[in-house]
């Protein structure tokens, strides 16, 4: 796909806002725009203006403000009709009284598509998702992922070079949602369709994705590929929203290029990277992620500051063990190790001593 | 469902009358059908049964009625323009009716409760109220009619008698149409609209056939309601838009002939026939759509 995108932007948002009211705007200023052949995801709790942006882009919902654009041109007038973009919905919304094979041959009849290359296009397309042998059910006969898979079949059918994601995978179980994860991500790559998908799963965002808009509060928090937002998020919502986080109030005592000291609340002194932290005397929230935190002493350098920490639980969960410390008045600070047969197993009392590399540990906005 | 063994005495009383007073209520409900359909056989020109139709003598009974009814002038007008005046209400019933279901289900329609109650009105006040105001109306309207368009005086007629009927059904199209929209999901006709559909085209082939139970269920009402209705007839129409109801009337008034059981009897069967039929293709359409299991 990288090699189809080009330096033209694809899909554009420009400074859009909408308000449904009035006067709160579910999108504040929110600018994006996507290269063809993107796989992007929305990513926010809900309420974070995510699906809001969607249906703009569906044309369900009109910008209050700003513009859209998509190849270049603006949608803001032109009917979703008439936009040609596909979209998968999180029920499905198949046609109840029509059979799977009619559902994928309405957009190519409304588009007056002759009725022998119609039931090619349509048989392609369920071959896509290997769903041929269910071409003449209703989607009532169905089971969800089933249904999923036409609804998604029934978006591509008519070549689309856009197709919107509302949360699709949302109603079905865990297990199949792995699966059409990775046929939806397989798929939208193979035929370099441009996506943008819809979740407030963020699993389902870093394994998909090939760039994550987190979003909250109706603006994009950070913008980033899956690996870069979750060991480099830009502040303290990135950073609790993706993934595992253990958090530490404190005050910025020394600022010296990318490194920082952090004087804790309780006065403990510990080294960091300062994010979003300018000065001395700022507050600050240190982050840091499970995985990074380092309890052999011999691996941490020789001029780092440690952390005493008691040892309150210890869940045995297979592949890694998790560790609940108390770190500096924190009873959550949680460590994961990996289950390595050198691996020490904490009881809970005993006291130990942790540390991190200063790069590993984030200091952001309070 | 019967008595389990620890019932007491008072829940085996209560268990014996609750189905006598159901029964009671049944019966109450059906005699008053049921005896009009022998009755309508009489070999007399009388309202009784006579000693030979209680007897079962043969001689008791007779067709010679339903033969008034299909050769009677009278009562063949009667037929004819029942069937011209149901229908055409019923058409017009339901597409305003759907329409204004489809509009009064959206969420940004302002004065939703007020327009619901004033279309829904005909069929809250008194009937005899709504055809005293039809009356002067309509007697506006056709004069306005007829002089100033200069339309014929009999077709103007029956565009009045239409037209008052199609108003007193369209509060059951309303009805029955929203109760099937409050289950429709609104993101198939956006699908619809995301694969390149138009309005139209995502009305007649997505949000029709889904809410069409509704709407059938709603015509037939309406159509029941205009074939059976009486005083607004009377109030609007004249002796040329008489209905079959209006004939019964008359007939009733004037002279008491078994004619009027025999139609009784013609309408209750078609109105048994149109019933069913409906609710099975509506049973039909809903299995097919894997609405209702089995």
């Amino acid at each position: 796909m990288a090699d189809t995108a080009t330096d033209q932007a694809f899909v554009e948002f420009e400074r859009v806002q909408k308000s449904y009211d009035g006067e709160i705007l579910v999108v504040k200023d929110l600018n994006l725009s996507m290269p063809k052949g993107e796989f992007l995801t929305m990513l926010g709790p809900s309420g974070s203006g995510k699906t809001t942006c969607l249906m703009m882009l569906a044309g369900f919902e009109t910008a209050t403000h700003g513009e859209i654009k998509l190849d270049g041109r603006p949608i803001n007038n032109i009917p979703p009709h008439k936009r040609g973009i596909g979209m998968v919905f999180q029920n499905y919304a198949l046609f109840p009284h029509m059979t799977v094979a009619e559902n994928l041959s309405f957009p190519l009849e409304v588009r007056k598509i002759g009725k022998s290359e119609r039931e090619e296009k349509v048989m392609r397309a369920l071959g896509m998702v290997q769903m041929q042998d269910f071409a003449g059910r209703r989607p009532a006969q169905l089971s969800g992922g089933q249904q999923q898979r036409i609804a998604l079949s029934r978006a591509l059918v008519f070549e689309p070079e856009l197709v919107l994601m509302d949360e699709p995978l949302g109603a079905l179980d865990k297990q199949l949602r792995e699966t059409l994860q990775f046929e939806i991500t397989n798929l939208a790559h193979d035929l370099g369709i441009t996506t943008v998908y819809v979740t407030h799963d963020q699993t389902e965002a870093l394994t998909m994705s090939d760039r994550v808009a987190v979003f909250d509060d109706g603006r994009i928090q950070q913008l980033a590929p899956p690996d870069e937002l979750y060991e480099e998020p830009q502040n303290s919502f990135v950073a609790q929203f993706i993934g595992e986080n253990n958090t530490l109030m404190g005050t910025v005592s020394k600022i010296n290029g990318d490194r920082c000291e952090v004087t804790l609340d309780g006065g403990e002194i510990i080294d960091a990277k300062p994010v979003n932290v300018s000065e001395v005397g700022q507050r600050t929230r240190v982050s840091i992620r499970p995985e990074r935190v380092e309890m052999n002493k011999e691996r941490l350098q020789p001029d780092v500051h440690t952390l005493r920490a008691e040892v309150l639980e210890f869940i045995y969960m297979g592949d890694i063990f998790r560790t609940r410390l108390r770190v500096a008045g924190n009873d959550d600070f949680v460590i994961k190790t990996r289950n390595a047969p050198d691996q020490v197993r904490l009881t809970p009392g005993t006291q130990i001593e942790i540390g991190w590399l200063p790069q590993d540990c984030r200091a952001l906005d309070a | 469902m019967g008595l389990p063994p620890y019932a007491t005495l008072g829940q085996r009383i209560w268990y014996y009358s609750f189905r006598v007073i159901c029964g009671l209520i049944f019966f109450f409900l059906v005699a008053p059908i049921v005896v009009v359909m022998p009755l309508s056989f009489n070999a007399q020109d009388f309202f009784t049964f006579t000693p030979e139709m209680l007897r079962l003598d043969p001689e008791g009974y007779s067709l010679k009625h339903y033969r008034d009814f299909f050769t009677n002038p009278q009562w063949q007008l009667a037929l004819k323009n029942s069937l011209i005046i149901a229908p055409l209400a019923t058409i017009i019933s339901v597409s305003l009716g759907t329409l204004a279901a489809i509009g009064l289900s959206q969420s940004h329609v302002p004065f939703k409760g007020t327009i619901m109650a004033i279309l829904i009105s005909p069929m809250i006040v008194p009937l005899i109220i709504s055809a005293t105001g039809m009356f002067f109306f309509y007697a506006q309207l056709g004069n306005w009619m007829e002089s100033t368009l200069g339309l014929d005086k009999g077709f103007v007629g029956y565009v009045k008698v239409v037209l008052a009927h199609a108003v007193l059904g369209i509060p059951f199209v309303i009805i029955t149409v929203t109760a099937t929209l409050v289950g429709f999901d609104r993101s198939l006709t956006r699908a619809a609209a995301n694969m390149g559909a138009g309005p139209v085209t995502t009305f007649f082939r997505v949000q029709m056939p889904l809410i069409l139970p509704g709407v059938i269920s709603g015509g037939l009402f309406a159509f029941i309601t205009s074939f059976d209705e009486v005083v607004v007839v009377l109030f609007v129409g004249s002796a040329s838009q008489k209905t079959l109801p209006w004939q019964m009337f008359i007939g009733l008034r004037e002279q008491i002939s078994p004619t009027i059981l025999a139609v009784a009897t013609i309408l209750v069967v078609i109105s048994i026939a149109l019933l069913t039929t409906v609710e099975l293709l509506r049973r039909r359409s809903e299995r097919l759509r894997g609405m209702s299991p089995g």
